[in-house]
């Protein structure tokens, strides 16, 4: 394999240790995909525990859904789709060579990020407000109910907490794309990290492509 | 072959359709909530097949899994499989056992400074199964 | 066959044009923002060293007080946080780094032939990690300790004073580590084997290493989330582990071994991968049964996901569930049998040696015979109710994981020890150490079979008097397994003061680090080398295949 040409050109950021640009971005993409798959093992580990809850405790969820926005909760998934969109779009025009599309497309997902980050603000403000609160600060006497929704809201806050965390992280490895972008470091040759950061962003999507029927909409 | 050497001749259409597709899915999603199918299990099936249905979408094309090396399919699919035996051994198991309901349930006061609850009422009885 | 080595270097000591790893770049922070894998595996190798020291401290602090009924040195409150932080420590802080992080980060990429891991500032990175992880436990240790037993079985771990919450921290710290060396080492074994060196070209540690990087990707995440959940219960009593609240003790079970068993493996498959070395190296023999192990390795990883019932048969877990798992159970053996055959056909009519790696590549033999065995009886469910929470279940554990992933640990330190620091370590000194480790385990441990059965249980501070003579024994032994790990620190340790000796190749292996010189230049090997046969071809006389 070292024997023939590479086929990509060289460039500025190859590592000593790969033999050409190719195996370093598919071992980059493979080292990626490993990390993704521990990601949906851990979020997959709450959807278990949330899930044989629902079983014992139906009422209590049913009753915890209802206190949830679903067109907050629908308008959050569209942002983030379409914040998956803008991004896909980034790593294709950074593979083009299209610099300044590149910025642009990854400044519209930071925007649709920063949109549902917003949301998630909204929403919880309302659950402090009602008293929808995780485990034991869960006013009972407020809200009424089944008192397992205090359950309920600890996994609410929970996945959706750690959702929004990692959305956040998301926020600023993109942000910090644009700031490369824009200096120039990415080409058709090497746009290893707009590609990465791009699969662990709809990794992020994905998680909520679950989260928001789970959470919101399941009667 | 890495994806990167085809990078310059695709064309990024197929982006926006699936994008198109997947907010149509979402709508349907949202549409499907406010039907009953039936039994809350078959609901909670028909939400799932949908949302898988948006998952594939995102993997196969804005991830590139339909273009890549299977190796990253193959690393994407075993986390979902090892997740399913932790979710199909717990079920077996909690399901095929005695649930033993706790009574006279008390919220568990908060630390001093916050709000008192007042006490909470007995556990309603439990679902069958 | 064309046999092709392009590694010329294959003279005992570094070319003066090309400094080895240990002098290149001189002073702390060299080596704290290294992204050589050899010198991240020497700072991981002291760590764990350090932490093992610091285990074992606990333990024979724990000997010490069972050595009378009653107390003997501490209070029982005190005696719940030793036996305790001596399994946290050892388990998470010890055992599961240890052969990855020290040993394989060091070897494998040499074994490839190699540059480096695929990501060499990852593996920096988890190192940090780590280290951050080691600093969270000492400070659980020195603000109060830990009484739940390394388990954190719940509501006690939910609802106990101590420092649980810093503690559960640290081992959720202490997790990412293990799942970075994991990804590292996936995308290393696929991405940067050396040109013609296909899967079944490399030797059985590389086989033995993927196996155990594929559990820590797979399996560690949901510790992650069981300890997070476990914190937030703590926090916020959201109840789901908590029976008082509704929740269900043994879900906290069910999340937690779903990672621990498989953790297991994580411990034993690169023992398991460094015998596999050793064996054929000492006996100068080809492996028996190369693919019989390789898939065996992998076999192990996987159905290691399914059996982790069998700790919880006595929890409270459902028959049907108990069933299913005892049945898996007894099939995870089948491959490590495999294992055990070939190992020791291996060296039937080799010329065999016996150099401190091989004596404890021996005692790996029968002492993973007892430990594995010993696990079969607990694996059925009749039994285990008798035995389960007894010392029979303590005896088992550390057969497997102090009798054979340490001593493996160590055969695989002392084998590769000319390798990563260019000195040779006193045989026989060597040879007594090992004489007193394998008696001193046996002496500490054999005797906890028998109190086991006899229904002494595990965790106690107190026993009966019945019992008294076989804890003075187990005792005793303690102290002389603590006399060899002190003679083997002493004659590691006056070994680093010599001047660099070692040849590139003293034990006459056939794998690739020992085609480079003793310690290796930073960049490894001169050129990537070219396979042209196989990693234990010792039918080939020396010269021909793939030695030059």
């Amino acid at each position: 394999m070292s024997s023939h040409s590479p086929e990509v050109a060289e460039h500025r950021f190859r590592q000593h240790h790969f033999v050409t640009a190719d195996q370093q971005l598919d071992t980059s993409k493979t080292g990626m995909w490993l990390f993704l798959a521990t990601e949906i093992l851990m979020f997959g580990g709450l959807f278990v525990g949330y899930g044989l809850m629902q079983g014992v405790y139906p009422e209590a969820w049913v009753a915890g859904h209802h206190h949830l926005d679903r067109v907050l909760g629908a308008v959050n998934t569209v942002f983030l789709l379409c914040s998956s969109f803008s991004m896909v779009m980034a790593v294709h025009y950074a593979s083009t060579d299209q610099k300044s599309k590149t910025v642009m497309n990854l400044g519209i997902t930071l925007a649709f990020a920063f949109a549902f980050l917003v949301i998630k603000y909204i929403e919880y403000s309302h659950k402090f407000h009602e008293g929808l609160l995780p485990g034991r600060y869960f006013r009972l006497a407020e809200v009424g109910g089944p008192p397992q929704q205090a359950m309920f809201f600890g996994f609410y806050f929970m996945m959706t907490g750690i959702h929004g965390f990692h959305v956040l992280i998301g926020i600023i490895l993109i942000a910090w794309l644009m700031v490369r972008a824009s200096r120039g470091d990415f080409s058709s040759a090497y746009y290893t990290p707009v590609d990465l950061i791009g699969l662990y962003w709809h990794l992020v999507d994905l998680i909520w492509i679950y989260l928001f029927p789970l959470l919101y909409l399941i009667s | 072959m890495s994806e990167q050497a085809h990078s310059k001749s695709h064309s990024p259409l197929p982006y926006l359709f699936t994008l198109v597709a997947l907010l149509i899915l979402t709508g349907v999603t949202v549409g499907a909530s406010y039907v009953n199918f039936g039994s809350s299990t078959v609901n909670v099936i028909v939400a799932m097949l949908i949302a898988t249905l948006k998952a594939s979408l995102v993997a196969l094309v804005f991830m590139h899994l339909r273009n890549d090396k299977p190796l990253n399919s193959i690393i994407f699919v075993s986390s979902l499989i090892f997740l399913g035996i932790l979710l199909g051994f717990c079920m077996i198991d909690v399901d095929s056992r005695e649930r033993v309901y706790p009574t006279g349930l008390r919220q568990v006061d908060p630390p001093a400074g916050a709000a008192k609850a007042a006490p909470a009422p007995a556990v309603p009885a439990p679902a069958k199964h | 066959m064309a046999d092709t080595i392009t590694a010329p270097h294959i003279s005992g000591h570094a070319d003066h044009h090309d400094v080895d790893y240990l002098h290149d770049g001189k002073g702390l922070k060299s080596w704290l923002t290294t992204i050589d894998h050899k010198r991240i595996g020497v700072m991981y190798l002291w760590s764990i060293l350090f932490m093992f020291f610091l285990g074992g401290v606990f333990a024979m602090l724990i000997r010490l007080e069972l050595l009378t009924p009653k107390q003997t040195i501490m209070s029982a409150e005190t005696y719940n946080k030793v036996f305790t932080l001596h399994g946290a420590i050892m388990v998470f802080l010890f055992i599961i780094p240890s052969v990855p992080a020290a040993l394989a980060n060091f070897v494998l990429p040499l074994m490839l032939g190699a540059k480096d891991v695929a990501f060499p500032k990852l593996n920096l990175f988890s190192w940090y990690i780590y280290m951050v992880g080691a600093f969270l436990a000492v400070g659980a240790m020195v603000t109060g300790g830990v009484d739940t037993g390394w388990t954190f079985y719940t509501p006690y771990s939910t609802t106990t004073d101590g420092s649980v919450a810093l503690m559960t921290f640290a081992v959720f710290v202490l997790g990412f580590s293990s799942i970075l060396t994991g990804v590292n080492f996936v995308a290393t074994i696929h991405n940067l084997r050396a040109p013609g060196m296909g899967w079944f070209d490399m030797p059985l540690f590389c086989w033995g290493i993927y196996s155990t990087a594929l559990i820590q990707v797979l399996a560690t995440p949901v510790l992650a989330i069981t300890l997070l959940l476990l914190l937030m219960e703590r926090t916020f009593g959201i109840g789901i582990f908590d029976p008082k609240l509704g929740g269900d003790p043994v879900l906290f079970q069910h999340f937690f071994w779903f990672y621990s068993h498989p953790a297991v493996y994580i411990m034993i498959l690169p023992g398991m991968a460094i015998i596999s070395e050793i064996i054929p190296t000492f006996s100068q023999k080809t492996i028996f049964g190369y693919r019989a192990i390789a898939f065996s390795s992998v076999a192990i990883a996987l159905v290691s996901f399914i059996v982790w019932g069998h700790h919880m048969f006595t929890s409270g877990q459902s028959q049907l569930a108990s069933a299913i798992f005892s049945f898996i159970t007894f099939f995870v053996a089948i491959p490590s049998a495999i294992k055990t055959f070939n190992w020791i056909v291996t060296m039937y009519k080799g010329s065999v040696a016996f150099n401190a790696p091989m004596l404890y590549a021996l005692s790996f033999l029968l002492l993973f015979g007892i430990g594995g065995l010993t696990g079969i009886f607990l694996g059925a469910v009749s039994v285990d109710i008798h035995l389960h929470d007894t010392y029979f279940v303590v005896a088992h554990f550390h057969y497997v994981m102090m009798g054979s992933t340490v001593i493996a640990f160590l055969g695989g330190l002392h084998y590769w020890w000319p390798k990563m620091f260019g000195r040779m370590y006193n045989e026989p000194a060597a040879k007594v150490a090992c004489a007193l480790i394998f008696i001193g385990f046996n002496t500490t441990f054999l005797p906890q079979f028998v109190l086991g059965s006899r229904g002494m249980p595990r965790r106690y501070y107190n026993y009966l008097p019945e019992f008294q003579f076989l804890h003075q024994l187990s005792t005793v032994g303690s102290w002389i397994l603590g006399l060899g790990f002190l003679i083997m620190a002493g004659y590691l340790f006056a070994s680093l003061r010599k001047k660099m000796d070692a040849p590139a190749n003293p034990w006459h292996s056939r794998t690739l680090e020992w085609q480079t010189s003793s310690p290796p230049i930073t960049h490894n090997f001169h050129e990537i080398p070219t396979i042209g046969g196989g990693p234990y071809d010792y039918y080939r006389p020396v010269g021909k295949g793939r030695n030059a």
